[in-house]
């Protein structure tokens, strides 16, 4: 397939439908930022509660936690400020979740217009993954005013902490999510195969339990692969920052914390660099295959 | 075959194919029996062979054609939707993709906004928008409903609002599929006035429809492809009539 021109007459010509991909979803903003604030307004239109069943959901799921594994399995009694640490990893895995979830059906569920109008389309999971950050602010908000109430007094380097574990989320979820979104279009496979990895995020990760229990368990290298885990290294830097604060600091914590940051920081930067290779290389057939 | 260094050429087609691939196994279990069988897991098709076009600026073409014939892929090869196997479309200027009207409208925003959301999704900004907002609810005849979610409408309404949209688009090459029969009698003839004043501003237009002479009186030249192949380009009256001849 050629998708540029070949030939050297032909200035102020373009190839109709050959995009730079990430590059110009950011140079439509407007267009982005309307997809955005349609999602939003969309989502709940109909329900009662509205936006409020996004609080609804993860309250429910915090309160089910909580009780099975901080009261019945003795994790509250064990670890100090359990509530603040389950709750701090919840939100950074309902992040990674919705963002990567959505995202990899953003591309079929928008089919009609891919079918008939050009434009980016890595729009989409980029969209997805926006709106799953709008999603998360105010869970966020709630879980610093907790710490706040509690007596933590924020650190810079906690902050930077924060929002380097966000940032790793929202680049890897991004990626990911163009990576199944785009095999989903001729294998709804995709879409099944990424539900199981979701249900699979939360354990595989220290939410429920602290890390320490992992490396009192298993071998090393499972642990550093365990710790290598982009997803692994976000909810850690939000206990750093939120959680452990708030303690009297007798945990500790995975070592060189900032040192595997930058390292899953540049993982989620190389699976976006994959997920846009395997998107560009299956573009072409979306609008014949949805 | 003129050059793309002419400086008024839009459009070029050049020598362009377009295979479709059709799988008929959807799942290891399908396409294990149909191996056993010994069945083709796929078929494929030319939806278009050797097209060579080249569209001028001010030009109105009118692709002709029955069903099957291949026609709305040009127009989705041209507007970016598809891309060619074998050849080159290339394009010069903003391209906006009528395909079907309405298609980026979404039942749940209210008309206000569905006219932000595909006005921006044809390519326009937002300053462009603004300035064009309200000659696009005057040209709807929409009123006072432009605040009421699109689901409510009739579907009158809803392909007014529609076209109105993507007849206000401010680019330079439009494509027009099969939406001269939107409406009822006097806002076709309201659209059918629109594109004429746009014509007359030079801008290029390439339609696809299945009202022949409407078509036919609007563009005055007229391409007929039949199978996927170009078969007559040239007077657009004269292409209706080997159509109607065969």
């Amino acid at each position: 397939m050629t998708f540029r021109s070949s030939s050297s007459d032909s200035v102020g010509f373009v190839a109709p439908g050959a995009s730079r991909g990430l590059i110009d979803v950011f140079r439509r903003r407007y267009l982005l930022s309307l997809l955005i604030r349609k999602e939003i307004q969309v989502r709940y239109r109909g329900s009662v509660l509205g936006w409020l069943w996004s609080y609804v959901k993860p309250t429910a799921q915090f309160v089910v936690f909580f009780l099975a594994l901080g009261v019945f399995l003795r994790l509250n009694a064990t670890m100090e400020m359990y509530p603040i640490y389950l709750f701090s990893g919840l939100i950074v895995i309902n992040f990674f979740n919705e963002a990567f979830s959505n995202g990899t059906r953003s591309i079929v569920d928008n089919g009609a217009l891919i079918k008939k109008i050009f434009l980016p389309r890595e729009m989409f999971p980029v969209a997805s993954t926006i709106v799953a950050f709008v999603n998360f602010l105010p869970q966020l908000l709630v879980t610093v005013v907790v710490c706040l109430v509690v007596g933590w007094r924020p650190q810079p380097l906690q902050l930077v902490g924060v929002l380097i574990g966000v940032a790793i989320i929202a680049i890897l979820a991004t990626g990911l999510g163009m990576f199944f979104g785009a095999i989903n279009v001729s294998f709804r496979d995709s879409q099944n195969f990424v539900e199981l990895i979701v249900l699979v995020v939360t354990w595989a990760s220290p939410v429920l339990y602290p890390w320490t229990t992992v490396r009192d368990n298993l071998p090393d290298w499972l642990l550093q692969t365990y710790l290598a885990n982009p997803v692994t290294v976000a909810v850690e830097l939000f206990h750093a920052g939120l959680w452990y604060p708030t303690t009297d600091g007798t945990f500790t914590l995975p070592p060189e914390l900032f040192l595997r940051a930058a390292a899953g920081l540049l993982m989620a930067m190389l699976v976006v660099g994959l997920g846009q290779l395997v998107f560009r290389r299956l573009e072409g057939r979306f609008a014949q295959d949805l | 075959m003129p050059k793309t260094s002419d400086p008024d050429v839009r459009v070029v087609v050049r020598n362009v194919r377009k295979r479709f691939v059709l799988r008929h196994t959807h799942s290891f279990k399908e396409t294990f029996v149909a191996l056993i069988k010994g069945k083709k897991l796929t078929t494929s098709f030319d939806a278009l062979h050797d097209v060579d076009i080249t569209i001028r600026e001010g030009e109105s073409v009118a692709l002709f054609g029955h069903n099957g014939s291949g026609k709305s892929t040009l127009l989705k090869l041209i507007s970016g939707v598809l891309r060619p196997d074998v050849g080159e479309v290339l394009t010069r200027g903003r391209i906006a993709g009528l395909i079907e009207v309405g298609a980026g409208f979404h039942p749940d925003l209210s008309g206000r906004e569905n006219i932000y959301l595909n006005a921006a999704i044809l390519g326009m900004g937002k300053k462009e928008i603004d300035a064009r907002f309200d000659e696009i609810v005057e040209f709807s005849e929409i009123g006072d409903f432009i605040d009421t979610e699109v689901k409510h409408y009739s579907s009158g309404m809803f392909v007014r609002l529609a076209f109105a949209v993507a007849i206000h688009t401010t680019l330079d090459v439009l494509l027009v599929d099969e939406i001269l029969a939107v409406g009822d009698e006097p806002f076709q003839r309201k659209c059918l006035d629109k594109i004429r004043e746009l014509q007359s501003q030079g801008k290029t237009m390439v339609v696809v429809s299945h009202s022949l002479d409407t078509t036919a009186n609007l563009c005055s030249r007229g391409i007929l492809i039949e199978k996927g192949r170009v078969v007559f380009d040239g007077d657009s009256h004269e292409a209706v009539a080997r159509m109607r001849g065969k």
